[in-house]
This record gives structure tokens, sequence and C-alpha cells, in this order.
């Protein structure tokens, strides 16, 4: 059986973890986007301390007979794993977008260059 | 405070009559609309060739900025694809900084009838209102669309009204009208994808007036809806918890006042 202390620690743990994450959206440091999975594993380690049969129920599921807590931390590691697999996404897109940002600053700046260059000599053509 | 607006769109010539004296732009975001954004700019020039029209081009990958270009519209052209919200704000910038008093918002695809901007340029034009949304629900035509859809549109509905205190029908709306007021908030501030539900609310809490009128839509004239059924469930969770977050912001009058210029 899950020792009752664990249980306890789990679930505020847990439910300081959705606090923060709550706090960060209203106060516009964390996007909505970026929160979901945040919440999402929040929310299922909060529901996994407090239904401490369903943890066990779990537990026996995958043969974790001594200890099931242990299950506790297993599905923690796999959120963080999902969250870090989606953040390398993110930065993916993010560095590919500053690639093309820093491409566009360079054609806009080299132009303007031009421009600049040929504006004082007051040439007829322009 | 305000109920659903039952009368019919006030006479196109009042409408007219009023917008001679003020700087308007109509925003239309395009994403890979060749095929309609065309036929949109005229529409909008036809109702009243003194608008400046603004095609914000969110990265396509078609002729969409040339043809805008070419008809004389202004084009922003965003170097990849920021979403409808973050295109939306682009052009409420545009406006914001070149000075617009109102700005009204007709979709790129087509599916908004210019000839109904009467309906929701009249309350903004007599001061009823600092946004006012068509609505398709509100009385006036059909409108077709898929299930999920129906379902995250009443949702909102209710959810919405609920979080205003006041009935708002059609919240997905992208046809609609802002005065200066709802420029400058909007260029400051203006939700990321899926924006129209929580721009509605946005503005109420901002303490700006929100108006529906009923106006028919047309079917997509071209292009593909971005919005897909497994999307579309992630919209409205992610919505439903931006709507709840921000029951506990504070939110402040956006100032007027352009700081360029």
């Amino acid at each position: 059986m899950t020792p009752l202390p664990v249980s306890i620690a789990a679930a505020v743990a847990s439910f300081l973890l959705l606090v923060i994450v709550f706090e960060l959206i209203r106060s516009r440091r964390l996007r909505e986007r970026y929160a979901l999975l945040w919440l999402l594993t929040g929310g299922v380690l909060l529901a996994l301390s407090l239904w401490r049969d369903g943890l066990n129920t779990i537990a026996g599921w995958f043969g974790v007979e001594t200890y099931p807590p242990a299950i506790l931390g297993a599905v923690g590691a796999l959120f963080i794993l999902v969250v870090l697999l989606h953040y390398s996404t993110v930065i993916s897109r993010l560095s590919d977008q500053n690639t093309i940002l820093a491409q566009r600053l360079a054609l806009l700046e080299q132009q303007q260059r031009e421009e600049g260059a040929r504006e004082p000599s007051r040439s007829p053509a322009s | 405070m305000a109920e659903l607006v039952e009368v019919p769109a006030p006479p196109r010539n009042d409408v007219l009559a009023q917008l001679g004296e003020q700087k308007r732009l109509a925003v239309v975001p395009a994403l890979n609309e060749e095929q309609t954004v065309g036929r949109v700019i005229d529409e909008i020039r036809a109702f009243d060739p003194g608008f400046e029209i603004v095609v914000v081009d969110d990265g396509s990958t078609d002729r969409t900025a040339g043809i805008a270009a070419d008809r004389g519209a202004h084009v922003l052209r965003l170097p990849f694809n920021l979403g409808i919200g973050g295109a939306m704000q682009t052009g409420y910038r545009f406006a914001f900084e070149r000075g617009y008093d109102v700005a009204v918002q007709v979709d790129g695809d087509g599916q908004h009838d210019p000839t109904q901007l009467p309906a929701i340029l009249g309350p903004v034009l007599a001061g009823e209102a600092d946004l006012c949304v068509g609505s398709r629900f509100a009385g006036g035509g059909g409108y077709r669309s898929s299930f999920t859809r129906r379902l995250g549109i009443r949702l909102f509905a209710s959810v919405v009204s609920a979080v205003v205190r006041q009935k708002v029908t059609d919240t997905t709306s992208g046809f609609r009208a802002v005065n200066r007021k709802g420029i400058a908030l909007f260029a400051a501030d203006y939700p990321h994808d899926y924006p129209e539900v929580e721009a509605t609310v946005m503005c109420v809490k901002h303490k700006l007036t929100l108006r529906e009128v009923p106006v028919s839509m047309r079917e997509r004239g071209g292009g593909a809806s971005s919005i897909t059924a497994l999307r579309s469930i992630y919209y409205m969770t992610k919505v439903l918890l931006a709507i709840f977050v921000g029951l506990f912001r504070r939110y402040a009058v956006p100032p007027e006042e352009a700081h360029h210029r």
C-alpha cells in the first residue's frame, strides 16, 4: 500500500505546481499554449496522489507490488519527457523563424544602404 | 445592459455620410487566398471607395500578396505564419500608428460580405459601441458548419455571455468593426490563436462597449478552413483556459494616442 505521508507530499507538490503555472499565466509570463502540458502534468499527478486505490491498482497492472508510489515517479518522468520533447520542437521552430528574420533584416538593411547612397547625389533618374 | 439589436441595418446612405469624416481602414487577413482576396478588395471599394485597405499576408505561399498589391491595397507581408491572432494585431498596429479612427475586419476568404458593412459600422459610428460584431446567429441568414465547430460556437457563446454579462451569440465571428479605442486596445494586446473569443471578452473587461448585430455570411470562397476537428478541441481547451485565467487579471483602459508620430 501507498504510505499516507507520500500521498500527502505528492498531492501538495502537484497542487503547488498547478498554482505556480496558473500564476505564471495570469501574470503573462507563460502563454496558455505552453501551459496546457504543465497543467495536464499537475492534474494527473494530483489525481494519482489523491486517488490512492487507483494508484495501487495501476501499480498492480505493471507488477509493482512492493512500492506503488514508484508509479508516481514514473508518470512524472513520462510527462517531463513529453514536455521536453514538445519544447525541442518549439525551439526548432523558433530558430527557423529567427534565421528568416535575420535574413530579412540583412536584405532590408542592404536595400536601405543602397537607397541612402543614391539619395544625397540627387541623381536625375530618381 | 445591451440586448441584441433586432432593428435592421441602418440605411446605407446614413452610414456612408457619417463615414465621410472618418479615417477608415479595412483589415483583411489572408493566408493563401489568391482566389478570393482580389474580389474582397473590389467589394470593399464598391461599398465605399474611401476605405483604405490593408491586407495582412500571414505567410502565404501563393500570389495573395501580389494580387493585393496590384489592386492598390497596403500589403503587410509577414515573414512567416504568425497565426490569425498575430496577423490581425499587425493590422491593428498599422491602424493605430497611422491614426485611423475606425477599423473593420473582413476575412480574405470572402465569407464576409462587404455590402453588410453598414450593419457593423452603424453602432460604432453612432457612438453606441466601441466594438461591433456581426453575428450569424442573431437573426441573419443561415450558416452551415461542421458539428464540432457548431458545438464550440455554442459552448463559447454561453461561457462568454456569462463572463461579459451580456448576451453574445457569435463569439467566433471575425466580421467586426472597432473605433479608435478598440484599435488602441488591439494594437497593444491581442490574443494569439483563435483570437475572436478572447478579444470579445478582453474588450468588455477593458470597459469597452460591445454590440452584436445580425449579419449573414457566405460559404467560403476558396482556400480551406484552418480549423480541423482535433485542433478545435485543443483550441476550445486553450481558449476556455485563457478566459478562466483572464477572470483573475486586472485591466486598464488603453491609451488612445500613438507613441509614434
